[in-house]
């Protein structure tokens, strides 16, 4: 606990939050996401800013020990780049799994592959050799227009530097999904729907009063978080985090996997986030170390426990 | 939709794309302004030259003319049938005129026409292109009192000062004919005093005394010997009359306060002579005495230092047309007028069909293949032009071809991100080439509007450059026109337009393929 308290400054400020209407132990944590412990998550430091409110209904309770369902698996995925006879193996033979309603970390050193395995999630990239499967179904070999079905409708991107557009309003860049998945003309009739849903989502990440502002006017935090509300406005069944806060101060990355985490546990969104950082990767439902393009799986990290458990027992 | 809102951000803030449109924007202008000019011009210069010259003619091939053109003329109107609005006889010929100028004989080539009054005015516009106002109702070829135009009627405003036409006519001829009579008498005084009686004739009195006009003889080939001593009183009489063209009689120069003015060398009421061969063979000189009566302005050049108009049946009986035994008059071609809409190339067709050139000694041809080379050349101008002008258009292509290239690249990373949201290539396409389009549009949009402005104000601006350069820029000296013409043709401009927009299009869509086939990743890994 005290070791937590010095080496994670990120467990302590779960703790801070909950003081006040729910305080609840954190020990009570380990209980998983089954749990429900926030039903207001306001970060203390941020007092300017309102906190994420979530009005969605909380996930269901899960019984303790029943294996939660495997929502994306990958089998065997190879991928090198080959550039002037030069071919550089990335990923060797990566299987993992990834299941549903749990923060899955990707971790490892810089250029272990961590950006290129993601992608290849994303279907942004296809594999030399291996599949990826959603929801049991193949999806590495789909047509170019069925991925971009899926990474509009079905997954949520956010990355390290952002990638917000520069022309866009923070509501615009929040609301581009919407407009590329559906045509003007269901997009005009569905405006407000889909304002209010926009709205309703920088509330969350705390962003409701810089509807009109460009990105270059924001923090990096700040754009990480309509970068946040941007994945999760089409409501995906996963997320994909690549260094969500590799570009953030400590304590702004702190808020923002606050938020990522509260979205998982009150929603029940999956998330899959690569992660150099250690400290933050232990504090996930599960650990995926990549070590020479192949997965390490928990218990090589040095001090870590098993991974389902690492963050949560603290 | 995120197409469009991207476009149009994009266009927002890249200014620099409009700079490379402009060059569209400027091509597009001088497209317009261009073929609006060549086609005023060119429309100017076919409805004066149709003006001037009929539909069709039928020209015999020698001088002797055509003796049996009543015969002609019956199976003409037999073969035109409806389509005939009107036909007239004329003799065409080579001849040179003389005019004197302060003592001395001023020389012209000029085609010599005899136009028969009554009917020539069915088959062009001759009679418009006149100074005097009656003249243009209704054609005669008698002196007037006087009232000629002496500014341009037909533009409206004044191109060249023409004061000496003010008094010209038969008030100009008395005061002419009293001024001469006086230097005469005077000149006779002397020379009686000198007792020189070599000299007592004088040459001038002697040529109009020699005038053969007013009492043709029976036996034409006697005209021009004829030296029949009636008396003939300037102040009273006039020869036949002949129309001339303005230029033959004129000189257009610029007075020191930088007017233009024309300055006339001979008016309306002064003698010519003129001669030309006569009809037989071997052809001979026949001479005539004519009175100017008006002046012919087409304002095409050409015409105007060529043109001399005489009565038709004057000229027969000066050329010995007039067959002595039957009566008949010969001419030397027939001009045709036929209704507005007639297919010209196939009626004569038609004629030349029934008069084959084998058997024929005729000569049949639309006015456009009289004034063949002269269109054909003017048709090659505006073809060039229009080439040259495009191909500038096209270079402006490539102006936006590099510049979309360059807004894709600085775009590459946005274009992951969009691929990363699942927009698809066809969607990140379409932003460019809606892009494209759109600076296309506004380019050439802005450009078809600096351009009608520019046609619409092209007087003004052309006086506006004159007054800034100090030179004129439309002289009037140079061209016959007043004002620059100038007609704008929608077709012309909307294709104009288009081929911009097209080009736009065109130059946008190779950069626009880039970007659609773009890898997501290498896209969003680019810094
Ligand atoms: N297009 C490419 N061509 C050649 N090699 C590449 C290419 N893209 C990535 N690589 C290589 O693949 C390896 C993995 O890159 P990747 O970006 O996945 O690493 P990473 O684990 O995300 O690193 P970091 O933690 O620094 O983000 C690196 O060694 C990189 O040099
Ligand atoms: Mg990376």
């Amino acid at each position: 606990m005290k070791e937590c308290c010095e080496a994670e400054p990120y467990k302590l400020l779960l703790h801070l939050q909950l003081s006040p209407e729910n305080p609840q132990p954190s020990t009570e944590m380990q209980t998983s996401n089954a749990v429900t412990h926030h039903t207001t998550n306001q970060p203390h430091h941020h007092s300017k800013q309102n906190g994420p409110h979530f009005r969605i209904a909380p996930k269901p309770a899960q019984a303790v020990g029943s294996a939660p369902p495997i929502i994306m698996s990958t089998s065997g995925l190879k991928k090198s780049y080959r550039k002037a006879q030069v071919t550089i193996p990335v990923l060797r033979d990566v299987d993992f799994s990834v299941s549903a309603g749990q923060i899955t970390a990707i971790a490892g050193q810089s250029g272990s592959g961590k950006t290129t395995l993601l992608h290849l999630l994303a279907t942004l990239d296809s594999p030399d050799q291996g599949e990826i499967h959603l929801h049991g179904k193949r999806i590495d070999n789909l047509p170019t227009q069925a991925r971009d079905r899926l990474r509009n409708e079905t997954l949520g991107m956010i990355f390290q530097f952002y990638h917000l557009l520069p022309e866009l309003t923070t509501l615009e860049n929040v609301l581009t999904p919407v407009m590329i998945g559906q045509s003007v003309m269901k997009y005009w009739k569905n405006w407000r729907v889909n304002l209010e849903r926009a709205k309703t989502l920088l509330d969350l990440v705390g962003l409701s009063h810089r509807l009109e502002h460009k990105p270059r006017e924001l923090s990096g935090g700040e754009m990480q978080r309509a970068a946040i509300a941007r994945s999760l406005i089409r409501s995906p069944q996963l997320l994909l985090a690549d260094e969500p806060t590799g570009n953030l101060d400590r304590q702004t990355g702190n808020e923002i996997l606050d938020i990522l985490r509260t979205l998982n546990e009150q929603e029940n969104l999956t998330i899959v986030m690569v992660t150099h950082d250690l400290e933050i990767a232990r504090q996930a439902d599960r650990l995926v170390q990549l070590v020479e393009g192949r997965v390490e799986e928990a218990g090589t990290v040095a001090g870590s426990r098993q991974p389902d458990v690492v963050a949560k027992s603290e | 939709m995120y197409k469009l809102i991207l476009s149009w951000r994009y266009l927002r803030t890249r200014y620099i794309a409009l700079a490379s449109i402009i060059s569209v924007t400027l091509g597009v202008a001088t497209m317009i302004v261009v073929n609006s000019v060549m086609a005023g011009f060119s429309h100017e210069m076919h409805q004066r030259l149709h003006g001037i010259l009929s539909d069709l003619v039928i020209e015999s091939m020698g001088l002797d003319g055509i003796y049996d053109h009543e015969i002609l003329q019956a199976e003409v109107r037999d073969i035109l049938g409806d389509e005939l609005k009107g036909l007239t006889t004329v003799v065409h010929i080579p001849a040179m005129l003389s005019y004197k100028v302060r003592g001395e004989y001023v020389p012209h080539q000029i085609n010599l026409i005899g136009v028969d009054a009554k009917t020539h005015a069915e088959v062009s516009d001759f009679s418009r292109f006149l100074l005097h106002p009656k003249n243009r109702q209704k054609l005669s070829f008698a002196l007037h009192e006087n009232g000629y135009d002496t500014h341009d009627v037909e533009s409206g405003r004044e191109v060249a000062r023409r004061p000496q036409l003010k008094d010209a006519g038969w008030v100009y001829r008395r005061h002419r004919a009293v001024h001469e009579r006086h230097q005469k008498q005077s000149q006779q005084t002397r020379q009686s005093e000198s007792q020189n009686p070599a000299l007592f004739e004088n040459p001038e009195r002697h040529e109009t005394s020699s005038d053969t006009t007013a009492d043709i003889p029976e036996n034409p080939y006697l005209a021009a010997s004829t030296t029949e001593e009636s008396f003939f009183d300037p102040l009273k009489e006039q020869h036949a009359g002949v129309i001339l063209g303005i230029s033959i009689a004129s000189v257009r120069h610029r007075s020191t306060q930088g007017q233009v003015e024309d300055y006339f060398l001979c008016l309306p009421g002064d003698d010519v002579n003129i001669s030309f061969p006569t009809a037989g063979t071997p052809p001979d000189f026949g001479t005539g005495q004519f009175t100017v009566v008006d002046f012919y302005e087409s304002k095409m050049n050409e015409y105007d230092s060529t043109f001399a108009f005489v009565p038709l049946h004057q000229l027969q009986k000066l050329r010995g047309m007039i067959d002595p035994a039957t009566g008949l008059a010969a001419v030397t071609s027939i001009q045709i007028k036929l209704h507005e809409g007639t297919n010209l190339q196939a009626a004569c067709e038609r004629l030349r069909k029934r008069f084959p050139a084998r058997e024929f000694p005729y000569r049949i041809r639309t006015w456009q293949e009289m004034q063949g080379p002269l269109l054909a050349a003017v048709r090659m101008e505006t073809v060039i032009l229009n080439l040259l002008l495009f191909m500038i258009i096209a270079v402006a292509g490539f102006g936006i071809l590099a510049t979309f290239f360059m807004i894709v690249v600085e775009k590459t990373r946005d274009i992951g991100i969009l691929k990363s949201l699942g927009a698809p290539g066809r969607g990140v396409m379409s932003i460019f080439l809606s892009y494209g389009l759109s600076l296309g549009a506004v380019g050439s949009g802005v450009g078809m509007v600096l351009g009608l402005l520019f046609v619409h104000f092209i007087n003004q601006i052309a006086t506006g450059l004159e007054w800034v350069s100090g030179r004129e820029v439309f002289d009037p000296t140079v061209y016959y026109f007043q004002e620059i013409p100038t007609i704008i043709n929608p077709w012309t401009v909307s294709w104009i337009v288009a081929g911009a927009v097209a080009i736009a299009m065109t130059a946008s869509v190779m950069p626009a393929l880039r970007a659609a086939k773009l890898h997501p990743v290498e896209a969003l890994r680019y810094e």
